[in-house]
Formats: C-alpha cells, structure tokens, sequence
C-alpha cells in the first residue's frame, strides 16, 4: 500500500429507555414473556389505536441530552418514518427528523492517544420495532410485537471518530453516562444498546469526506471492532484497485467477519417523513430543563474528582471503581456503613476484580451485598479474623453472598488470641523442633520465623500474628 | 303512534315516559331497515340481534332509573369507519371485509354509556375517501329522496338512514365535508365540530389532522344533543381539546338578534348552482328577518383549499393505510411469492381505485424532493386559510353560505372525473384545514326535488352560535322526509302495531 | 398536462406505496396524478415566503401519559383477525433470504 489512508467514523447508538412502559402506550416494557403478550391495539397498529406519549421517555432524553452537552430544541415534534416491513405494524415508524429533542453536543473520551471530544449531531426519540422468528420448519417468519413501541433513543455522532479504539471508547463513555442517569441498562448482548457504524476512508491529509457506508448488526464491542477492521480494509482495497466505494448499508456477519450489502429492489430507502397528525409536539420550558439538571445525579468524571479529594484514592482506583455505575454505587453504599474508603477499595480493586477476571463476568453482575461487605471490613478491622482468612471469607460472600459474620462463626474462623491455648500450642513445638530453639540460643534469628510459621498452621491461619510473635518470642527467651 | 316519525329527542321523552319501549322502537326501525335496504344499501352491516339484546338491557336501566338521559333508548347508527367491540368494521373496503375490533370508539363507547341502541355500521366512500358513496366496496348507497342520485359522502350511509328513517341519528365523520355535503344532499342536518372536540379513538383515519366525527340527525336540537352527548375531552386521543364548554343544547334559542352574519362573496361565484344559490340567499333573508346582521364579504383563498386539502389528506392518508398490509388483520392476497409481492398483491386486490390514487398520491407528495413543494406548501396554505377566517371572525359570529355547489348528483355521474368530483368540496373542506366547526341545515328543495343544504361556519369552539343560528332558521320551517321513507313507515305500521298489541308492553 | 408523470415515477411510488398497478391502472394513475398535480400547482400562486407550515391547528402541546402499566395480556383479541398465525405469533412470508 503506498497511500496512507484515515478512517472516518461516525455512531448512530439506539438505547432502549428504562420505562416501565412504552413510548406511546400502557404495555410493559418487560423483558421475554410468550409473543404478542404485552401489546394492546396501539402498538400492533389496529385501525383507529392512537399514540399517547409516556412522559418518561421524554425526562430520560433531556437526562441524556444534557449529559452529553447538547442543546434542547424546546419546541420538537415527532415525525413519522415511512416504510414497510413486518416488525413495523403501522409500517411508519414514529420518530423525529425535523426537530430532534437534542442536538449539538459532545462527550469527551480517554484513549490511548489521549482526550478527545466526539461531537454529537442528535439525540432524537423512537419507538422499537417487534421482533421477527424466522420458522425453519415452515419456511416463514413470525412476527411478535413485544418490543414494538419500546421507547429509544438514538444518539447520532459526528464523524469525528478514526480509529476502533475511539469508537470503542465513545460508546463506553455513552454506556457509563446513560447507566450513571439510569436512563438504560445499555446490555449490548440484550440489545437494549445498539450501534451501526457509518465509515469512510479517506487519504490523510484529504479535506474532502470519502463515500461512507452503514454497518448494522453489530452486537458486541468486539463485534464491532472487528467490523470497523473489515470494513475500512474493504474500502482501502477498493479505493487501490481504482473501484469506488458504494454509499449502502452492509450486515455484518461475526462468525464470517464479513459483511454483505443489504440491497433489494423494494426497498427504496424514501422515508417519507412528515410531523405526525396524531402527536402534538412537546414544548420543553427553562424550568423543565432546570428541574432535570436538578435532579442529574453525579456522574462518572463528577464521581472520579470526588473519589479522589473525599476518600483520597489514587486516581487509577477511582476510575477503576467509577468506570460502572453499579460497582461505584456497591463502593459508596459499602462506605457508608463500615467508613475505610481505601480498605473497601482495595477489596473491590484486588479481589473483586480477580474474581470477575476468573468467571469472565462485567462488574455489573456483581450481586454482593453492601452490608456483607462492610461487616467483612469491620470484621479485619476489629481483628476479628485476620486478613488471610479474610480473603476467603470475601470469596464466599462475592460468590455466594453470604453473611460474613454468620459464615465466620460457624466455620470458627475467628482470631485466638486466648494467650493459654495459643501458649501449649508453641510449646508442643518448641518440643519438637529442638534444632530451632538451639539456632535462636545461637543468635539465628530466623528460627524464631520458623516456629511462627509452624504456629501460624496449627491454628490455620487463626491466630493474631501479632500475639503469636510475641508469645514465640516470650517462649524461646525462657528456654 | 307513528314512531318513525319522532325525532330522536321526541322518543328519548317516551321512551322516559314509558309510551314507547325500546325493544319496540328498536323493532321499528329495523322493520324499516328491512323494508328499505334492499332499495337504498344504507347499511354494510345490520346488527339485529344485538340491538334487540341492547335494547332490552338499556330499557332495564331506564327502568331501575340507572339511564336519565334525554337520548336513552334510541336507536342510532354509526359509520363503519368507527369501532365497535364485537362488530366487523369495515370502512366499506374489501381489505377489510373481515375485521372485527375488540375495542369500541371513544364517541360510540359515550353515546352506548347513555342508552343509545345500536342498529348498525352504514355504508361510506372507501375509507371516506369520495363524496358520493359510490366508492364502496359494497355498493352505492342511493339517495332516498330519488334513488336515482348519490346520497353524497362520505358519510352517505349516515345520511341516507336518517332521511329514510332507518335510524333515529346517526354519527358521521368529516375530513373535507363529509358529514356537511351528504346532510345537504340528504335533507338532513349534521355537525362538523371544531377539531378536538369528539375523540378520535377508535376512528379507522383517513386524514388525521382534518378527521372529526359528529352528529347526523333530523333537526338541530337532535344534533346538538348527540354532540354533547359524544363529545369529551379523552386521554386516549392526544389531539383531544379540553374545552371549555360542553353544554351545546344550552344554545337551543330562537333569539339571534344582533349576530352577525357573514356571506362570503367567494362562495357565489361561478360554478354554483343558482337554485342552490336562491335557497342559500333566502336562508340568509329569514335569519336577517329575526335580528341578525347579515353582509357580504371576501373571504379570500377559496380556490387554495382544495389543492392544499387533497396534498395534506392525501399525505397522510398514504401513511395511514400503510398499516393494511396482509398481516394483523383484514384481507390478504391467496397467492403471492415472498414478502413483498404478499404486501403488494393484498393491498392492490383490497384497496379500490380511489383509494389507491390517493395514496399513490399522498406517497409521490411526501417524496424525496418533493416534500417542499407540495407538502410544506400545503402547510403553508393551511395557515393562511387559518389566517383568512381569524379575520373574517374579528367580524362575524358567522358565516353562511351553500354546502355544496349543487344538489345530489345521478348515480355514476361524479366517478368519471376524479378532478371535478374533487371540486365539488369547494365550500367545505376550509373548514377541516382550520379546524373549525360547520354545521349543514336543510334550506329547500330544488325543481327535481332534490333537498339543499345551507352551511354555517363558526369560529373555533363557537358550536353554540352555530345552533343558534341554525336552530334559529329551522323555526321558520318544518322538517320534510323523503317520501319513500314515509311511505313505507306507513306500509309496516298496521302490521307493526298488530305485532305490539300481540306482545304486549311490560 | 404540464406535470408529465413518467413510467418510472409510477413504478417508483408503487413500490413505495407497496401497489401493484396493472398497464391499464398505470396509464391511469400517470392522466391522473399529472392533472392533480397542475391543479396543485395553483399553490404556487400564493406567497408563502414568511409563513410558518401549520400541521396542528391549534397551540396544544405537552400530552403526557404517566409510565404507568395499564394494559394486560390481550394476545387473544389481538391475534384473532390476523389472515395467518402460529404460536401466537402473527406468521408472515419469510423476511430474510
């Protein structure tokens, strides 16, 4: 390759909102449940169903919108997306093109390369479409409406991406800051967070934009990695050969790491958008916008200064601990009980993260109980068991979620520190290692380090080191 | 006793005061349905039994005292472009001949609430889209006044059953005149209330923005209590307005001293008939004659409003007929090759002509490229026609002038030339692009003997100054019934009475 | 007709609009939307230079449901008009090749 080329990157990220409902009727947003079980007239688009807004999803897309930095169009409208396809039962979607809620805005992102601002076009809300089975059996498809009319919210990026790791980092950065606001769980793999990629490729130094295409189907960060890989090789390989890239939508396909163009002949790609009749637009005031501001809660970049100055946590700790919502929600509740910031960081920052490594699971599966964690730190605290037996206990109480004091009692893991019992116990070595005692009487002060050892078994790890030295120490003396 | 020729307030009175029973006013009317039907084709369906059902249920709640209202028991009809649980509806189309909703429109669920007995779903223009009825998938409704003619449309069912006493009322629906124009050809009189003000729910739609259902009845006191009895302000329609007020019989006086009146000069132009023009003037002389102020005026844009109604309806009716499609319900295609051929061949077997031209269209109108300047140009009309009638409104508490250029046309007339049946909305369709309530009496007859319609326009939320007005010139005549009707009211009678006297009244 | 529709236009809104119009309906609706869209044309007379497009009427705005749950499982009636199903679930012509 003689040329150098730049990829060009830009997200359309769809996020299924948190509500309890749908966007524009009473049904459950539920997850699963039998086909067709939560629709009603509205969102199966009988004749004469109209469309009610949920006022939720309108809160969670200015959440959203002003997290990212956006400006609020105070008078938007739905509009109404035309196409046909089975898992759209009105066959138009009702979206917004003219007047997205959102527009204008940017998050910052921490790669490698450094800080960068990616800039957002729109955040506009959606509804979903059902869901369509295809029937092997029979050769035909089944449609269930489901998730038909579940409200989302699709954040289109500026093409201001160049590179997987930028892109990889900008959708992290939109999970984090949407779980932070509460406005979606974001899982990839449920696809309650999806992204189709535009791209181009371009020679550096070129001002001009190359042709892009739109990647769909990409259903996890690896996924689309590898699809940004791919595709921007496709292009370059084109552009070398003299051909020209062609502006399509492409599937991509993981298990072939290839991707196809999804083109056919009925579908003409003319939306026909117009303002929906039936939905009067939405008028947002300062004081909304206010109000919502009000109730941001503190988000990740707020929660990483704060980790740092109010508990002094190194920052890597504290971006490690921020970087879920969920696990730094399990770090402050922990705190609040049991106070030591550092010691339940360094709980969360060393074994938890071991354990999840060991199961291959993401910090939000962690299902510990805060309280099981604070009396675990309370517990080392107090001498009440030592640290090495510690980390057993929090094993069992990260896996199992067991009550630590309960678990410790009846596996009489507690500390000795009965100065007798532990008394007959040197002793009984002492007897048996004569060699030791006759180096300590030599000077050999590393015998002493034998018999703690020695000790130390015998009680399984019980024993208050601190108590057993001087009690080895004390003993050895007398001899 | 002649019940078929009660208005609907006169036997909601004796149905209250037990002179009539409601089993036995439903049986008239279906006796009359049965009589008239297989003539005039009012009706795609006829729901006999269960209206004999609901009659005896309501007539239960007037007994135990449950039911007080002054329409309890009557027998209605509605178009079949509104829902009804348990009834096909099928906006007189083949695509959906099938289709039985489990969920009642918003305004036949009110009208049910206060004891109103259904017979029926009437026969329309294929979801309302023609002003003839003629574009029924299930034939023509004729005109009772002479079969020969088009009831007009699109709710010429509607209208057809009240004239020919196949129903005490019945409700409509108008997007461009569809109530105002058949009422006019019919000699009956119907409201198209301000928009927002009858919930939509459950009305199949054609054009979302201009569609508003309202009452067809035999006079304006019936009318304007249909109205308060189906109006509300409903959750379920987002474009419900919450008024301010709902009492639109308190509006029923005579006294129209001092209102004025205005006559739009663009409405007399050429193109209007000059019999309708006569009857229309004379109107105006007897509401000049009881006090009101009455002057000439330009309105200003008539001609606009045509063009802009069919590009907006249009639109959205091409969007809103997307959803038969073959696959949750209604007509599907019996043979197709994969998916796109299933949507293509079911919707080009189901829908009719004139509901294809107009979604092809409403589609090539919304298109890329074409969006602005069709579409936006449309809006843009919309708002100044808005603009023309504020203005006319800063000086008339109304405006009178002819529903429609001319008398029912014969039968097969209009279809030919889609254009000029189009431009026969001339003096309605301004009304929906403003959302403005109008309101259709009758004013005459001309030499065929075909009835004529006199329109009154108000401004927003003015339905009561309609009434009025309207309320006002019907004094000064009385109500006319096409013979046909009367004559075979008359016919079943005897045989009627001698059923009723065999039964016995409880 | 100064609005010459051609073969295509129609071909193109058909698929569209998901109609499929036999020769003699496409000589049709080619006379018609052509006459229609002259007629439309008089719009051009009008200056609309400084209008605001009007979709709703009237200024209302801001209609809310609450995110509450208020529909129940009605697979029952919502199924029972579809031409085909299977497993409760509405059963269409295979979507993808």
């Amino acid at each position: 390759m003689s040329k150098q080329y730049e990829t060009v990157i830009g997200l359309e990220v769809h996020v299924e909102l948190a509500t309890k409902t749908k966007i524009f009727c009473g049904c459950s947003t539920e997850f699963g449940g039998a086909p067709n079980t939560h629709t009603c007239p509205v969102c199966t688009g009988m004749p004469g169903s109209l469309p009610v807004l949920n006022r939720q999803v309108v809160e969670y897309a200015l959440a959203v919108g002003l997290a990212a930095n956006c400006e609020i169009h105070q008078y938007c409208k739905f509009d109404r997306k035309n196409y046909f396809y089975p898992d759209n039962p009105q066959n138009y979607q009702i979206s917004q093109l003219y007047l997205p809620i959102c527009h204008d805005g940017w998050v910052e992102i921490e790669t490698a390369a450094g800080n960068k601002r990616i800039g957002i076009h729109e955040i506009h809300m959606e509804e979903d479409a059902g869901k369509l089975i295809h029937d092997e059996w029979e050769d035909c498809s089944l449609v269930d409406y489901n998730r038909s009319g579940v409200p989302l919210i699709e954040i289109v990026s500026e093409p201001d991406m160049r590179s997987a790791d930028e892109v990889i980092a900008y959708l992290e950065k939109l999970r984090m800051m949407i779980q932070y606001l509460g406005a979606s769980d974001c899982k990839l793999q449920e696809g309650s967070m999806r992204a189709d990629v535009n791209l181009s490729v371009r020679e550096v130094g070129a001002k001009e934009f190359g042709t892009r295409t739109e990647m769909k189907n990409l259903n996890s960060f690896k996924a689309i990695a590898r699809a940004i890989e791919g595709e921007k090789n496709r292009q370059i390989e084109l552009l070398e050969d003299g051909k020209k890239v062609v502006q399509e939508t492409r599937r991509w396909d993981d298990n072939k790491e290839s991707s196809h163009a999804m083109r056919s002949k009925e579908d003409a790609k003319d939306y026909r958008y117009f303002p929906d009749p039936d939905l009067p637009p939405v008028v947002i005031d300062d004081a909304w916008i206010a109000r919502v501001r009000e109730r941001q809660p503190e988000l990740q970049t707020e929660k990483l200064a704060r980790y740092q100055k109010e508990y002094g946590l190194p920052r890597y700790d504290a971006h490690i601990l921020t970087s879920s919502k969920h696990l730094a929600d399990l770090f402050e509740e922990t705190v609040k009980l049991c106070g030591q910031p550092k010691e339940v960081s360094n709980w969360l920052m060393t074994d938890a993260m071991r354990l999840l490594k060991e199961k291959g699971q993401e910090p939000e599966q962690i299902s510990m109980d805060p309280r099981h964690l604070a009396d675990l730190v309370k517990m080392v605290g107090e001498n009440v068991i030592n640290r090495t037996i510690a980390r057993d206990v929090f094993e069992a109480v990260f896996t199992e979620n067991v009550n630590p004091k309960e678990y410790v009692e009846s596996k009489g893991l507690t500390v000795v520190r009965d100065e007798g019992a532990l008394q007959s116990v040197i002793e009984e070595i002492l007897e048996k290692n004569p060699q030791s005692v006759a180096d300590y009487k030599a000077g050999k002060q590393k015998a002493m380090g034998f018999v703690v050892g020695q000790t130390m078994r015998a009680m399984k790890g019980k024993a208050d080191p601190a108590v057993v030295n001087q009690l080895v120490k004390e003993l050895l003396e007398q001899r | 006793m002649k019940i078929l020729e009660l208005t609907a307030l006169e036997l909601g009175r004796k149905i209250k005061k037990r002179e009539i029973g409601v089993a036995e006013a439903t049986k008239a009317a279906l006796a009359q349905i049965r009589a008239l039907e297989p003539e005039l084709n009012c009706y795609v369906t006829v729901g006999e039994e269960q209206a004999l059902i609901q009659a005896e249920q309501v007539q239960r709640k007037i007994d135990k005292g449950e039911l007080a209202g002054p329409l309890a028991g009557v027998p209605a009809a509605i178009k079949d472009n509104m829902c009804l649980e348990g009834m096909a509806t099928t906006c007189s189309s083949k695509i959906l001949e099938n289709f039985v909703p489990s969920y009642t429109a918003e305004a036949v669920k009110r009208m049910m609430d206060q004891g109103a007995v259904i017979l029926g779903k009437t026969n329309m223009d294929e979801f309302a889209m023609g002003s003839t009825t003629e574009t029924s998938a299930f034939g023509e409704t004729k005109n009772p006044w002479n079969p020969a003619h088009v009831p007009g449309g699109s709710s010429g069912g509607s209208c057809a059953a009240v004239a020919a006493r196949e129903c005490f009322y019945a409700l409509g629906s108008d997007t461009g005149g569809s109530i105002r124009q058949p009422s006019s050809f019919c000699g009956v009189t119907g409201i198209k209330p301000t928009y927002g003000t009858v919930s939509r729910y459950g009305l199949v739609a054609y054009g979302s923005s201009l569609d508003q259902i309202g009452p067809v009845g035999k006079n304006v006191k019936d009318c304007a209590a249909v109205l308060e009895m189906i109006s509300s302000y409903d959750k379920k329609d987002s474009t419900s307005i919450q008024r301010e007020d709902w009492d639109f019989t308190s509006a029923l006086t005579e006294d129209i001293k001092g209102m004025r009146i205005g006559i739009p000069k663009d409405y007399f132009g050429p193109g209007l008939d000059s019999q309708v023009r006569d009857a229309v003037l004379m109107a105006a002389k007897v509401l000049e004659e009881k006090g009101a102020l009455v002057e000439e005026f330009d309105l200003s844009l008539v001609e606009y409003a045509i063009p802009a109604y069919y590009v907006i309806a249009s639109a959205e009716a091409s969007s809103n007929l997307s959803r038969f499609d073959g696959i949750k319900y209604g007509y599907r295609a019996k043979e197709y090759e994969g998916l796109h051929s299933m949507y293509k061949k079911s919707r080009s077997e189901g829908f009719g002509p004139e509901v294809k031209r107009r979604i092809m269209l409403g589609s090539f109108v919304l298109s890329s490229g074409y969006y602005d300047a069709y579409y936006l140009k449309a809006l843009k009309t919309k708002a100044l026609i808005k603009k023309a009638f504020d203005r006319a409104f800063e000086k008339y508490d109304v405006i009178l002038g002819p529903a429609a250029p001319s008398t029912a046309p014969r039968l097969g007339e209009s279809l030919n030339d889609p254009l000029k049946m189009y431009l026969g909305d001339i003096y309605t369709v301004s009304v929906n692009l403003a959302g403005l309530p109008g309101m259709t009496v009758p004013c005459g007859k001309d030499k065929k003997g075909l009835p004529i319609g006199l329109q009154l326009i108000g401004n927003c939320f003015q339905e009561k100054k309609l009434i009025r007005v309207g309320y006002a010139y019907e004094q000064s005549r009385s109500y006319e019934e096409p013979e046909l009707a009367v004559r075979v009211s008359e016919s079943q009678k005897e045989e009627h009475e001698g059923e009723r006297s065999a039964g016995g009244e409880v | 007709m100064t609005n010459r529709i051609s073969d295509e236009t129609i071909e193109y809104v058909g698929i569209l609009a998901k109609l499929e119009l036999s020769g003699e309906e496409k000589e049709a609706a080619k006379q018609d939307m052509g006459k229609m869209l002259d007629y439309i044309d008089q719009l051009n007379e009008l200056d609309t230079e400084d209008v605001e497009p009007m979709s709703h009427v009237f200024p209302i705005h801001n209609v809310f449901r609450e995110d509450v749950v208020t529909n129940q499982d009605d697979r029952e009636n919502i199924l029972k008009n579809a031409p085909e199903q299977k497993d409760g679930a509405f059963k269409v012509p295979r979507t993808v090749e």
